[in-house]
Order: structure tokens, then C-alpha cells, then sequence
């Protein structure tokens, strides 16, 4: 050792420099570092001192940030945190956060002004809540269009669905307190958030990649709203708490103006410290999905271990199936999320044989829930709301069937983890084509009702 | 003479999968039997070899195995993996159709007809 100390000393100094990168995991060091030390080794054998051989073979392992970049490019989930599009010139990146941060807050209360003018003007609540997701989206978009810098032609392609979706809302003559009416509420914003999800890829919306990223935003971005809402509510309950003991009521004005302004301008914001502060959650995100993947699977459990015992499915009411919708629903979402967050090239291990168990109990639990209607349907007769649940269900059976076949391919080592990400990936616009479909074509065909 | 960096580009994932059908090999001995196969020709950048290699990995071509060199460091070894064997064939048949398609263009011009036959 002691006789190539000098040696040893640089290739330590080689490592730490390496390890800042990114882009570069520990393990690929140790992998770069054996090259490096291999190289060297040949070149000692061929005469050079220490010193030669170092300079020959870091000169060899080429330009570091080259490599870090191609690095990057292969393993884009562990730049998640400088992603999103490290500036291209570095001059740039000192003006840029300032600037960002202007119009980050400039949207902000635009979503807010927006909301706060549909308030006003639109007087029918169901037409409100129609139009709530229309008057949010754009600033969202926006900051997502600004940021990518998207084409003209990109800006005109998000925006003609965006007006298609909005005379489709406005101008049905949707019946009040109807069924139609209602799902196209619901169903709207799915179309909405597939849209800001093409704004978010940049256009780039075929490569599985940046949808897996736009997915792993999605729940990133989950996380910051609720830490958000969580501060501001606290903030809001100690203002209340204590003007009340003044003797002032602060109500109207939270109504009025707070609620209206925060709430869309928080999405905003949480939308753009996902894209800034990745790294605060990132360490959060996997540990989260492995809490509550198998308080999941618990959970499904018993839900079904009640429907199982609760009797014949008919009996089952429209409450019910609602709320398992949504608990499906939630599940696919913790799926996605923990797929997303998953090192793709790590071996199955324990928790991929719960994420398998996961997409099984939702299997079951969808199997129990598609007999549970088509039982209604058979007997009450078709309605919107059953055909709208239906469809859904149908398409979470498909999405969930595919992806449990795919989960044990890929615990048998029969199949890459890509398979199982591709799947997700490409099955995901599926859901905006139903959300279309509902929202488009069900007011019609149902008269409005 | 100096290969153009674009040729490199589009030959390396056949190349590496190749070598690595003779049997499991590191990242250092994969360079070190490209520079032996071109007679030095290919120089290629030795950094971009790993994520290189990291993504035919991503795609199921092929697989690694961490194990422990002679002076005991940790040593990364890959494997090609049937699906790696398919995709290789593949590339082969498109090589040969490039290969053959050269080799006519350049016995029609006369051109120096020794360059192929290294790369064919």
C-alpha cells in the first residue's frame, strides 16, 4: 500500500469527485472504480509510474460530465431530483429561479382569480363544479408550458381538447341534479390531468419514461398538496381560534376569499416545489409505499372478507359500490406510485411479492364488485351511474389482470421490471379515452338525464 | 485511422452483445476485446461503456452478477440473456444486409475494398 500511497490518494479524490454526481449511484462508482483501476494496472505493466498510468486512465474513462450526462440519460428516476431539464447553459440557471419563482406565484393567483370570478358569475352550483377543474388547469399547464418551453403547435394541441372539453361542459343541456351531469364533473378532471400530464413530458408523451416521471410527479406532487393544506389549515384554525376571542368573525372572509385563492393556488405551488425541491420527499416517497402497500392488502382484506359474509350482492347499495370505486381507484394510484418509485434494475424481492399480493386482493375485491353490478344492472336496469362504474371496473379488471400476470413473469425472472412499468405506462391514456367518453358521449346518448 | 463516432454509436450494442455470447465478462474486459477485435481501431470513450451496458440491462439483454476480482474488489460481471441472444440475431441480420449492400457499393467504385471486410 505504502509504496502507491500517492496513487491511492488520487483515486480517492477521483471517487469523492465521481459521487457528486447524481446521476451516478454508489454502486456504479465501485464499478467505474475497478475499470479505472484495471486501466491503470495495464498501463504499470506496460512501464508508466503511477502518476502516467492515473492521468491515461481517467483520461480514457472520458470527460466525467459527459459520462454523468449519458449516465442520466439511462437512469433518469435518480436525477428525479435535478431533473427536470438541467439548464442547458449555466448562465441561465442563476436569473432563472427568481424568475421561476415570479411566475409560479403570478399563476398561483391567477388559478385563484379564476376560481374566485367562476364563483361569481357562475351562479348554478353543478355548473360550478363542472367547470372548477377548467378554470385550474390552464394556469397549471401553463407553468408546465413555460418551463418545457413547449412549441406553438404543442400549445395549440393541448388547447384545442381543453376547448372541446369546455363547450362539451357548458353547452349540454345538462338536466338539473342529474346523473350525466355528475359524471361528467368527475370524469373531467381526469381528462384535464392526462392533458397537463402532456404539458408536464414536454409533448414527449410516447416515451414510457416521462410518463412513468409525469406518474411519479403525480404523487409527489399528492404528498406536497397534503403538506400544504395540512400547514394552512393549522394556520387557519389558530387565526379563527383567535379572532373569535376578539369577538370577530372571520368566517366570511375564509369563505370568501382564503379558500378560493388557497386552494387552487396551492396546487400551483405544490406542483412547482415538486419540480424544484424533489429531494425533500424523495427519501419519504419509497418509505411511504411500503407502509401502506400492505395496510393496503390489509385493508382489502377485510373489505372483503365483509362483502363475502354481508350476503347476496344484489342487496349491496349504490353507496357502497361508489366507495369501492374509489378505494380501487386508490389502490391503482399506490400501485402506480410504488412502481414508480421502484430501482428498476434491482432483483424482486419481498416487497414485490406484496405489491403482487396487492393487485390480487384488488383483483378479487373488483371481481366481487363487477358481479355486485351486473346483478343491479340485471335486475333494476341499466342508468348512467352503472354503465359509467362499469366501464371503470371493467377497465380496472383489464389494467389489474394484465399487471398480476406481468408481477409473477417478473418474480419468476422470466421478465424485466420494464415489462411491468411499460404495462402501467401505456395502459394509463385508456383511462382518459373512458373519461372521454363519459364526459362526451354519455349526455347524449342518455338524454341528459 | 479513427472511426467515425456515430459508427461507434450504432455498432456498440451489437458488439458488446456478441462479445458477451462467448461468455460473462466485465466492463474493463468487454473495451479491452473491442480494442482487440478492431486491431485498436475502436477507441471507445471507456466511461460510456457502463450505461451502456446499464441499459441493455434495463432491457432484459442482459444480466449482472456483483462478484470479487483477484485483488478482491467488487467486480460486475454481465451475462447475455436469451432475450439478448434474439435481439442479437437481430442486429446480425440488419449488420448483414448493410454489410452486403456496402460491399457492392464499394466493388462498383472501386473503392478501397479492405475497409469492409473488418466490420462485416
Amino acid at each position: 500500500m505504502a509504496p502507491h500511497a500517492e496513487l491511492e490518494a488520487q483515486i480517492d479524490r477521483w471517487r469523492g469527485y465521481v459521487q457528486r454526481s447524481r446521476a451516478i449511484s454508489p454502486a456504479d462508482v465501485d464499478e467505474l472504480e475497478d475499470h479505472l483501476r484495471e486501466q491503470i494496472a495495464d498501463r504499470q505493466a506496460t512501464g508508466l509510474d503511477d502518476e502516467e498510468a492515473f492521468l491515461v486512465a481517467i483520461k480514457r474513462l472520458g470527460n466525467l460530465d459527459a459520462v454523468s450526462r449519458e449516465f442520466a440519460r439511462e437512469h433518469s428516476e435518480r436525477l428525479w431530483k435535478q431533473l427536470v431539464l438541467v439548464p442547458e447553459c449555466s448562465d441561465d440557471a442563476n436569473a432563472s429561479p427568481w424568475r421561476e419563482l415570479a411566475v409560479v406565484l403570478a399563476l398561483a393567483v391567477g388559478a385563484g382569480v379564476a376560481v374566485k370570478a367562476g364563483f361569481a358569475w357562475i351562479d348554478d352550483g353543478a355548473a360550478m363544479m363542472r367547470n372548477l377543474g377548467l378554470l385550474v388547469f390552464p394556469f397549471l399547464a401553463a407553468y408546465f408550458a413555460w418551463k418545457r418551453r413547449l412549441t406553438g403547435a404543442m400549445v395549440a394541441a393541448l388547447i384545442v381538447p381543453f376547448a372541446a372539453l369546455a363547450v362539451a361542459l357548458n353547452l349540454y343541456p345538462f338536466a338539473p341534479g342529474g346523473a350525466t351531469g355528475m359524471l361528467a364533473a368527475l370524469h373531467a378532471p381526469v381528462i384535464l390531468w392526462l392533458l397537463t400530464g402532456v404539458a408536464y413530458v414536454g409533448g414527449r408523451w410516447r416515451s414510457d419514461k416521462r410518463r412513468m416521471d409525469f406518474v411519479r410527479f403525480t404523487g409527489e406532487l399528492a404528498i406536497y398538496y397534503t403538506l400544504l393544506a395540512l400547514g394552512g389549515a393549522v394556520l387557519i384554525a389558530l387565526t379563527i381560534a383567535t379572532l373569535r376571542v376578539v369577538g370577530a368573525d372571520f368566517q366570511p372572509v375564509l369563505d370568501d376569499w382564503i379558500l378560493p385563492f388557497a386552494v387552487p393556488g396551492a396546487l400551483v405551488v405544490a406542483a412547482w416545489l415538486v419540480e424544484a425541491k424533489q429531494q425533500v420527499v424523495e427519501n419519504i416517497a419509497p418509505v411511504l409505499t411500503r407502509v401502506f402497500t400492505p395496510l393496503t392488502v390489509a385493508m382489502l382484506l377485510v373489505l372483503l372478507a365483509v362483502l363475502a359474509t354481508a350476503g347476496g350482492f344484489a342487496d349491496i347499495d349504490r353507496t357502497l359500490l361508489i366507495l369501492m370505486d374509489a378505494i380501487l381507484v386508490l389502490v391503482l394510484c399506490l400501485l402506480l406510485y410504488s412502481i414508480s418509485a421502484r430501482d428498476p434494475l434491482a432483483a424482486p424481492g419481498l416487497f414485490d411479492v406484496l405489491q403482487l399480493a396487492l393487485v390480487i386482493a384488488a383483483l378479487a375485491v373488483d371481481a366481487v364488485m363487477l358481479t355486485a353490478m351486473l346483478t343491479r344492472i340485471a335486475e333494476f336496469g341499466y342508468s348512467p351511474n352503472k354503465i359509467a362504474a362499469l366501464g371503470l371496473n371493467l377497465l380496472l379488471l383489464v389494467h389489474l389482470v394484465r399487471a398480476a400476470w406481468l408481477a409473477v413473469g417478473f418474480l419468476r425472472r422470466r421478465l424485466p421490471f420494464t415489462a411491468v412499468e411499460r404495462w402501467q405506462t401505456r395502459y394509463l391514456p385508456i383511462y382518459g379515452a373512458w373519461a372521454a367518453v363519459v364526459v362526451v358521449a354519455f349526455p347524449p346518448i342518455f338524454g341528459f338525464i | 485511422m479513427r472511426i467515425d463516432k456515430d459508427l461507434v454509436a450504432a455498432s456498440a450494442t451489437p458488439l458488446v452483445l456478441g462479445i458477451l455470447s462467448d461468455g460473462d465478462l466485465y466492463g474493463y474486459a468487454i473495451l479491452k476485446r473491442v480494442s482487440e477485435l478492431s486491431g485498436g481501431g475502436m477507441q471507445w470513450t471507456d466511461g460510456m461503456l457502463y450505461p451502456l451496458l446499464h441499459r441493455l440491462e434495463r432491457l432484459g439483454y442482459v444480466s449482472s452478477l456483483w462478484g470479487t476480482s483477484d485483488a478482491g474488489r467488487r467486480r460486475k460481471h454481465y451475462t447475455i440473456t436469451p432475450a439478448g441472444r434474439d435481439a442479437l440475431a437481430d442486429r446480425q441480420e440488419q449488420w448483414t444486409v448493410v454489410a452486403n449492400a456496402l460491399r457492392q457499393v464499394w466493388q462498383s467504385t472501386q473503392g478501397p475494398s479492405s475497409a469492409i471486410e473488418g466490420w462485416a
